[in-house]
């Protein structure tokens, strides 16, 4: 496996040089770490990195104080499959980079690599940072292909984005994943063990151009599977049935080398157990409980609580341009049934280790990553909002297009036209 | 009902004098009238026996807040609201002490049972996108009953909504403000007496639809196309002023031919239905508003109306509601300007201020939808309590759809439209624990076997679960 050819990028060492040293004081930290919640405690943030998190309530020399008390301190949340940075708007507006054609190059869709396609300027990262977004996995939305190509991980701080390239591989059996693959899943699923197989016949070793290839897939779509075959690049399902769902259960039966994630997995509560103990997390959406297509009839708000009631890993945060709703839906979980701690690790850790970048995200631990987020209140409520966040040790400020939007039409001034009011 | 069932009299009279040829005067054939309401409401409350709430912090729907406050209804109707009433001995007392009451919830944009789930191409029924002007269909004639998605709102504590057609067409056609209580048809749900609606849509989904379809296929033809629309319905109108003066005056007229898209678009030049407009920009809003001065009709609402916070100045000189999301935007170009404080800013300008879905999974958080807002304008510097907010849910929209004389805020002698909350529901965590629909209970969380269920999910995975 060592020879594919896997770029695995992390941001240390490229921001800590400016970063200040902050003392966070007072508040209710939420380390979502073995830690556990400190009821009043310090986050102390040096080079860009969590010092440390503790009971007592003083800074040391050197450091900025912000006082949390009455507040709620938490890691920065991380959006678990999105398309931020790919799509500025959504709909006749020019290109949107979550979608592709099929083309000669990739037409299995796994060449497909996000990390050349990520804006930084897009004002979506500014609209969903302010509201206590850090880190952000994006992958396309839409190729038609047998796969949806390579996602990566980003952090939505002001420069170098990248976190991790090639991260997630994802693929769909529901409905619109066998329409888009021979329209029936009779099609699908042998096309998909047959890519598979090709990939798994390499035997870890890449196809270099001039090298003689007789597989169904091109050198570039096969290439790509290699990790997955390997199980170091996780491959996200989107399965939503039942019976699909098992089917995924079975394809990791089949290849226990396989990373696999479930993505919206509107029924997985009706097999709850078998996911658990098949250690396949799922990133859902908490508040789908209409039966929107006859692939999930089952759809119930209690989902997300059965699951992590049966110990399977849950994450949420899965729109794009309203990533910051994630903290709606998963208070939304929490009433239907999901542990308050549980709600929040479905923001934080649990999505950490679904990207695998747990050993710098997720939660605050001395060493980690210093993306700190201080609430108003319950990051959960929807009336609490975020006060200040930090990204990489760096505190940003809360503005976006939107607010600077707000901003200029919060009085209306009949002096003169709109435009030269600057806020 | 009385009033429904006055106008079917009076309408089937009509037709039986025309039908057997009698005259009013020898020579003079009857005055051909159109029946204003073919499809009659057959809506039957749920029985309603004395009931009184206690002990609950109470949002009337119209600005006030009473802490230990009960609520007494019956027969339908709210008999009193206060700290101090008396409830009579056969009431029915549900203790709600810690928990809030508010008036239903009202949704003025839905497209439940015209889009219903599942969502397959046999479903969709909300867009006659046969061409720009189709003002002659009425969403009620798409409706699909048993779109589990009207359960689900209930749950979430709506009581009535609008079904509009969709926003592919310049005029979409006639939209139906109806109860929540699905049955198998859909006359059994229509809100007796309330005025019809009709959709329109401004800006980008009707060029993009008929772009390539003979037009409009920019801004300009949309707005030709609503003139043009809007003249040809004030020439039928006077046709029709025509035939009956000469009619009233002993002649022997002969009446106009029946056009059924003339007959809506008149139906709102004589102010019998609500025109609710989809439209997002501000400059467009504003053209619209010179549009409907122009042809004298009034807009009730612009619906989405994302940039409603740039004119609100404009929005309440003209009395047109703005119904909005809490924080939808950059969907397409006309949402780019999409801000989380639109509401409550509507409202701070004096400008009428609705939250709508749109959206079977929104519907059922509209509360929720308001919180965000609430909470966005407070961090704004616009202070609004949560009283004054809940007019966002129940009142504004009640009065948008022209039923405020029915619903929309508890008032003694209004219907008894409520919801008993867990908490305080402008918290996640609240949940609809008791629906009221004209004093019956529609809904009652603790008891899982009274709960719809509808009968596309019997039989199905998760039939009568939890949602």
């Amino acid at each position: 496996m060592k020879q594919a050819a896997i770029v695995l990028l992390t941001a240390l060492g490229c921001f800590s040089a400016q970063a200040e040293n902050i003392a966070i004081i007072g508040g209710y930290v939420h380390t979502m770490s073995e830690q556990g919640s400190v009821e009043k405690g310090t986050v102390l943030i040096k080079d860009g990195r969590v010092e440390s998190v503790s009971e007592q309530l003083d800074a040391p020399q050197g450091y900025r104080v912000i006082d949390a008390t009455d507040k709620i301190v938490t890691p920065g949340l991380i959006g678990a499959y999105t398309s931020l940075g790919l799509v500025e708007v959504g709909m006749s507006a020019g290109t949107v980079d979550a979608s592709a054609k099929s083309e000669d190059y990739s037409p299995y869709g796994a060449a497909l690599d996000v990390s050349y396609a990520f804006n930084p300027d897009s004002t979506l990262i500014p609209v969903s940072r302010i509201e206590g977004f850090t880190v952000t996995a994006s992958g396309m939305s839409g190729t038609h292909s047998l796969f949806g190509g390579q996602g990566g991980v980003f952090s939505l701080g002001d420069d170098n984005n990248l976190v991790k390239r090639s991260a997630f591989m994802t693929l769909a059996v529901d409905n619109g994943g066998a329409d888009d693959n021979g329209g029936s899943r009779a099609a699908l699923w042998p096309k998909l063990e047959n890519a598979l197989a090709e990939a798994m016949s390499l035997q870890g070793n890449v196809l270099a151009p001039k090298d003689e290839w007789h597989g169904k897939l091109s050198k570039e779509d096969v290439n790509a599977l290699l990790p997955v075959v390997s199980g170091e690049m996780p491959l996200f399902i989107d399965a939503r049935r039942k019976a699909d769902i098992l089917q995924v259960i079975a394809l990791k039966q089949r290849h226990p080398q396989l990373k696999l994630a479930l993505l919206y997995a509107t029924e997985a509560w009706r097999v709850a157990d078998a996911i658990a103990q098949a250690q396949i997390p799922v990133v859902l959406d908490p508040e789908a409980n209409l039966p929107g297509s006859f692939d999930q009839l089952g759809a119930t708000m209690a989902n997300a609580g059965r699951l992590d009631a049966a110990g399977v890993s849950v994450s949420i945060g899965m729109d794009t341009h309203n990533l910051r709703l994630a903290t709606q839906h998963a208070g939304n979980a929490v009433a239907n049934g999901l542990p308050w701690q549980q709600g929040l690790a479905a923001l934080t850790i649990n999505t950490a280790r679904l990207l695998g970048i747990e050993q710098e995200y997720g939660s605050l631990e001395s060493g980690k990553v210093a993306d700190v987020v201080i609430w108003s209140g319950d990051p959960l409520q929807v009336m609490e909002a975020p006060e200040q966040v930090i990204i990489r040790g760096q505190e940003i400020r809360l503005e976006s297009r939107q607010t600077k939007l707000r901003d200029r039409y919060l009085t209306l001034s009949q002096d003169k036209p709109q435009g030269y009011i600057r806020p | 009902m009385k009033g429904s069932t006055r106008i079917l009299l009076a309408a089937v009279s009509a037709a039986m004098l025309a039908a057997c040829g009698q005259q009013a005067s020898k020579d003079q054939p009857a005055l051909v009238e159109i029946d204003k309401d073919p499809y009659p409401s057959t809506y039957t409350p749920l029985p309603s026996p004395a009931t009184a709430i206690t002990n609950v912090t109470l949002l009337d729907g119209v600005g006030g807040m009473v802490e230990g406050a009960s609520v007494l209804f019956e027969n339908g109707k709210v008999v009193a609201v206060g700290a101090d009433i008396q409830i009579p001995e056969n009431a029915q007392i549900i203790d709600g002490t810690d928990k809030w009451v508010t008036p239903g919830i009202i949704d003025v944009h839905s497209h439940l049972g015209v889009y219903p789930s599942p969502g397959t191409h046999s479903h969709s029924d909300g867009n006659e996108m046969t061409k720009p002007v189709t003002a002659e269909v009425w969403a009620e004639h798409s409706i699909w009953v048993q779109d589990a998605g009207f359960s689900r709102a209930l749950a979430g504590g709506v009581t009535a909504l609008q079904i509009l057609p969709g926003s592919a067409n310049l005029v979409g056609g006639r939209a139906i403000t109806v109860k929540n209580l699905p049955d198998r048809t859909v006359q059994s749900m229509k809100f007796p007496d309330a005025p019809y609606g009709l959709k329109m849509a401004c800006g980008e989904n009707p060029k993009r639809v008929y772009g390539d379809k003979g037009g409009p296929a920019t801004r300009m033809g949309n707005v030709a196309g609503y003139r043009q629309a809007w003249a040809d319905a004030q020439d039928y109108k006077r046709q029709w002023e025509k035939y009956r003066a000469e009619h009233k005056a002993g002649k022997n007229p002969k009446a106009p031919k029946r056009d059924l898209t003339m007959d809506t678009l008149v139906g709102v030049l004589d102010g019998e239905i609500m025109v609710h407009m989809h439209c997002y920009r501000a400059d467009e809003m504003a053209i619209m508003m010179d549009l409907m001065k122009e042809f004298e009709y009034q807009i009730a609402s612009f619906q989405h109306a994302v940039e409603s916070y740039k004119i609100t100045d404009l929005l309440a000189e003209n009395n047109v509601c703005s119904a909005m999301w809490a924080d939808w935007w950059g969907f397409k170009m006309e949402a780019y300007d999409g801000i989380r404080e639109n509401v409550p800013m509507v409202h701070n300008g004096g400008a009428c201020a609705i939250v709508h879905s749109d959206d079977d999974l929104g519907i059922q958080r509209l509360n929720q939808e308001a919180a965000k807002a609430l909470g966005d304008g407070l961090r704004a510097g616009i202070e609004i309590s949560k009283a004054e907010a809940w007019q966002w849910l129940s009142a504004n929209p009640a009065k948008s759809l022209g039923i405020f004389d029915q619903t929309g805020s508890l008032e003694t002698g209004k219907n008894a439209d409520l919801v008993l909350w867990s908490t305080d529901p402008f918290s996640t965590y609240a949940q609809a624990e008791r629906v009221y629909i004209d004093g019956g209970l529609a809904y009652d969380r603790q008891d899982p076997d009274s709960w719809p269920v509808q009968d596309f999910e019997l039989g199905q995975p998760g039939e009568g679960d939890v949602k």
